[in-house]
C-alpha cells in the first residue's frame, strides 16, 4: 500500500500555518459550502462517510453528531480534543503545529452541524506550549479574515474559538475528565450516564472530538462520502495517520488509508528494526494497547481487524520494541505511567496501578516470587472493568497481554534473577523514584 | 512546628505569608479579565489564571493560591486542589531552566535514562531538585507527544529532541 497524502497535504510547504496559504489550498471552501446546508444533511454526510472518532474509542461521529438533543436547555458546546498525551501517539501534534487551520475549518463544520453555541474550545495539552502559540494565531487570523466570529462567512452564524491549555494530567483526555478540567475541576471523570452528548460541560449537551476526527470533515463535506470510504474497507474508512516510534530505522507520522498492514509498515516504510534486529513485541495503539507478537502483525490497522486480534487500533501510536527490550522493564514504565495518570477516583484503579507497578519493579530487580505472573493476572482481573473510566482497562493491557505472551521471561526474571541474556535494562535500579 | 514529612501538605511554608502581597502587573491583569471573557463561569478560568500566574511569578506559592481564589471567588482550598493534582503547576520555585527528560518507553528504549542520570549526576542534583546557583531543575516527565524525535528533554516551554548526552552537554553550556 502506498502512502496518501490527504491529512498531511499541507504540512510540508512552507509557511503551512499561515491562512493565506491554506487558502491557496482550497481552504475553508468546505466550511463554506457546509454553512449552506441543513444541519441535518451535514450530520447525514458524516454519517454516509463511516467517520469513526480517531481519538482512541472509534465511534462513530456522525452518530455522536445525532445524539444531541434539538432543543436542550442549555447550550450546546463542541470541544476539540487535542490533550494528545497516549504515549507512542503524536499525530494530532503535526496537525496543530502544521496545518492548524485544517482543524479550525473542520470545527466550523462541527460547530454547525451540532447547533453549537457561539464558543468553542480546544483543549490542547499544557505541554504542546509552541501548538498552542500556533492555535493561537491561527484563531485570530481566522477571526481577522471573518470565519470566526460574528456572522461567519455572512451565514448569520455566530461561532468563536478558545485554545484552552491543560496543565499535564493525561486522564484529561478522557472525555469527561476533559470536560471537568475546562469548567476549572480536578481532572476526575464523571459517572456516565448522563453522556456528554446530553449533559456535558457547563451543564448543556457537549461533543468531543479529537483533531484527527475533525481534521476530516472539511474533506468529507468538499469531497462526498463516497470519495472518503473508498479508502479503507467497509466500517472502517478514510485517510489515517499512523504514529511510528521505539526500535525502527525511520520512526514518524505516516498517512495511509485505513487498513495499511502492519507488517509492511514497520519493515517497508520505517525501514525496519534498528540494527537489524529481530523484532520482539509491538504495541499498535499507544500505551494501553495490549502488545502483538511477531507472528501475530501481519494484519490490518483498523478497529475491526485489531480488535479481533485482542488489541484495539486506540490512537494509532504504534511502539516496536526489539529483541534487546527487557518486556518486564518495558511493561513496568507503562504501569509506572498509569499509576502516575490515574487519577485516584476510585479505588482499584489508585490502588491496582501502583500495586502493579511496584509488582513489575520487584520482578525486574529479581526480587519477584514464582507467583507474580499470576498475581499480576489476578490484580488486573480486579482493575479491568471496575472504575469510572477506561483508565483502569488501559494501564491491564499492556500487563495481561505481555504475561500471556511473554510469560517464559517473567519466569526467568524470578529463576535468574536477572533479565534474560541479550535484553537490557534501560535504567539504573538505585535511582530515586519520584512519588506520584 | 514539629517536624512534618516531607509530602505532609501542611507545613509551615505552605500557609501564607501576609507580608508577602502578590498581585498581577497592570499587563497581567489585563491578560486575566480577557480570559474572563472567554468562558461562562469564572471558576472555568482557573486554569489559565494559574498558568498567567506561573508566568509571573514562575511557581504556585501558598500566597499565589489565595490570590488567584479572591480573583475568581473560589476557596484556597479548591485552587489548591487543582493545583495539587495537575503536574505542570509547580508547587515549589524551580530553576531558571527546568529540564524534564521524558522516559517514557519510546524515549526509554532510545536510552532517555541514560541522559536523566547523566543530568542527575553532572548537576549533583536528585530528582525534583535544584542546583544551588538557582539554574537547573532536574525532572522526570510522562509522555511528551514527540516519540518520533525520541529521546526528547523539554526545557521550560521548548522540546529538544533527538537527544544524545553529547547534546545534551552542549545544550548545558548553552543554559546560561
Amino acid at each position: 500500500m502506498d502512502p496518501i497524502k490527504i491529512l498531511t497535504a499541507n504540512i510540508d510547504k512552507p509557511n503551512s500555518t499561515s491562512i493565506d496559504v491554506y487558502l491557496e489550498g482550497g481552504g475553508y471552501e468546505a466550511a463554506r459550502q457546509a454553512l449552506q446546508m441543513a444541519r441535518d444533511d451535514v450530520i447525514q454526510l458524516v454519517k454516509d462517510s463511516e467517520l469513526r472518532g480517531r481519538g482512541g474509542a472509534g465511534f462513530p461521529t456522525g452518530t455522536k453528531w445525532g445524539f444531541v438533543p434539538k432543543n436542550a436547555p442549555r447550550p450546546t458546546y463542541l470541544l476539540c480534543n487535542a490533550d494528545e498525551a497516549e504515549p507512542g501517539t503524536f499525530k494530532d501534534r503535526v496537525i496543530i503545529e502544521k496545518d492548524p487551520h485544517l482543524l479550525i475549518e473542520g470545527m466550523i463544520i462541527a460547530a454547525w452541524a451540532v447547533g453549537s453555541n457561539p464558543m468553542a474550545y480546544i483543549y490542547i495539552r499544557g505541554e504542546f506550549h509552541y501548538g498552542s502559540t500556533v492555535l493561537n494565531k491561527a484563531v485570530a487570523e481566522a477571526q481577522a479574515r471573518g470565519f470566526l466570529g460574528r456572522n461567519i462567512f455572512g451565514s448569520g452564524f455566530d461561532f468563536d474559538i478558545t485554545v484552552h491549555r491543560g496543565a499535564g494530567a493525561y486522564i484529561c483526555g478522557e472525555e469527561t475528565g476533559l470536560i471537568e478540567s475546562l469548567e476549572g475541576h480536578r481532572g476526575e471523570p464523571r459517572v456516565k450516564p448522563p453522556f456528554p452528548a446530553v449533559v456535558g460541560v457547563f451543564g448543556g449537551p457537549t461533543v468531543v472530538q479529537n483533531v484527527e476526527t475533525l481534521a476530516c470533515v472539511p474533506f468529507i463535506v468538499s469531497k462526498g462520502a463516497e470519495w472518503f470510504k473508498s479508502f479503507g474497507t467497509p466500517r472502517n474508512t478514510g485517510p489515517k495517520l499512523y504514529c511510528v516510534s521505539g526500535r525502527v530505522k525511520r520512526p514518524g507520522v505516516y498517512e495511509f488509508p485505513m487498513g495499511v498492514n502492519l507488517k509492511e509498515l514497520i519493515y517497508d516504510h520505517c525501514g525496519g528494526i534498528t540494527g537489524n534486529r529481530q523484532l520482539k513485541a509491538v504495541i499498535p495503539g499507544g500505551a494501553s494497547a495490549p502488545m502483538l507478537r511477531p507472528e501475530e502483525i501481519d494484519l490490518p490497522l483498523n478497529f475491526d481487524a485489531l480488535m479481533k486480534a485482542g488489541s484495539m487500533l486506540g490512537s494509532a501510536g504504534i511502539i516496536v520494541l526489539d529483541e534487546t527490550v527487557c518486556i518486564v522493564d518495558a511493561v513496568w514504565r507503562l504501569s509506572k505511567f498509569f499509576a502516575h495518570e490515574s487519577c485516584g477516583q476510585c479505588t482499584p484503579c489508585r490502588e491496582g496501578t501502583n500495586w502493579l507497578e511496584s509488582i513489575l519493579d520487584r520482578i525486574e530487580r529479581g526480587e519477584g516470587r514464582p507467583q507474580d505472573a499470576d498475581l499480576l493476572l489476578d490484580m488486573s482481573d480486579n482493575i479491568g472493568g471496575k472504575s469510572l473510566c477506561a483508565l483502569g482497562d488501559a494501564a491491564i493491557g499492556p500487563v495481561i497481554s505481555s504475561v500471556q505472551k511473554f510469560r517464559d521471561e517473567y519466569l526467568h526474571h524470578v529463576s535468574h534473577k536477572s533479565c534474560l541474556p541479550g535484553t537490557t535494562r534501560y535504567r539504573r535500579l538505585d535511582m530515586p523514584v519520584a512519588a506520584h | 512546628m514539629a517536624d512534618l514529612h516531607p509530602d505532609n501538605p501542611y507545613q509551615k511554608d505552605r500557609f501564607p505569608d501576609p507580608s508577602k502581597k502578590v498581585e498581577f502587573r497592570p499587563e497581567a491583569k489585563e491578560r486575566f479579565e480577557w480570559i474572563l471573557t472567554r468562558y461562562p463561569t469564572r471558576e472555568a478560568a482557573l486554569l489559565p489564571t494559574l498558568h498567567l500566574a506561573q508566568e509571573e511569578w514562575g511557581w504556585i506559592s501558598p500566597e499565589t493560591v489565595h490570590y488567584v481564589g479572591s480573583l475568581l471567588g473560589l476557596s484556597p482550598a479548591t485552587v489548591f486542589g487543582v493545583v495539587s493534582f495537575y503536574n505542570m503547576y509547580n508547587q515549589k520555585p524551580v530553576g531558571k531552566y527546568h529540564l524534564q527528560v521524558c522516559t517514557n518507553l519510546s524515549c526509554m528504549v532510545t536510552r532517555a535514562y541514560d541522559i536523566y542520570e547523566h543530568l542527575c549526576d553532572k548537576l549533583g542534583v536528585e530528582p525534583g531538585q535544584t542546583t544551588r546557583d538557582g539554574r537547573f531543575t532536574v525532572g522526570e516527565v510522562e509522555c511528551l507527544g514527540s516519540c518520533d524525535t525520541a529521546p526528547v528533554v523539554q526545557v521550560n516551554h521548548d522540546y529538544h529532541e533527538n537527544m544524545s548526552l553529547e547534546k545534551m552537554d552542549e545544550l548545558l553550556t548553552k543554559l546560561k
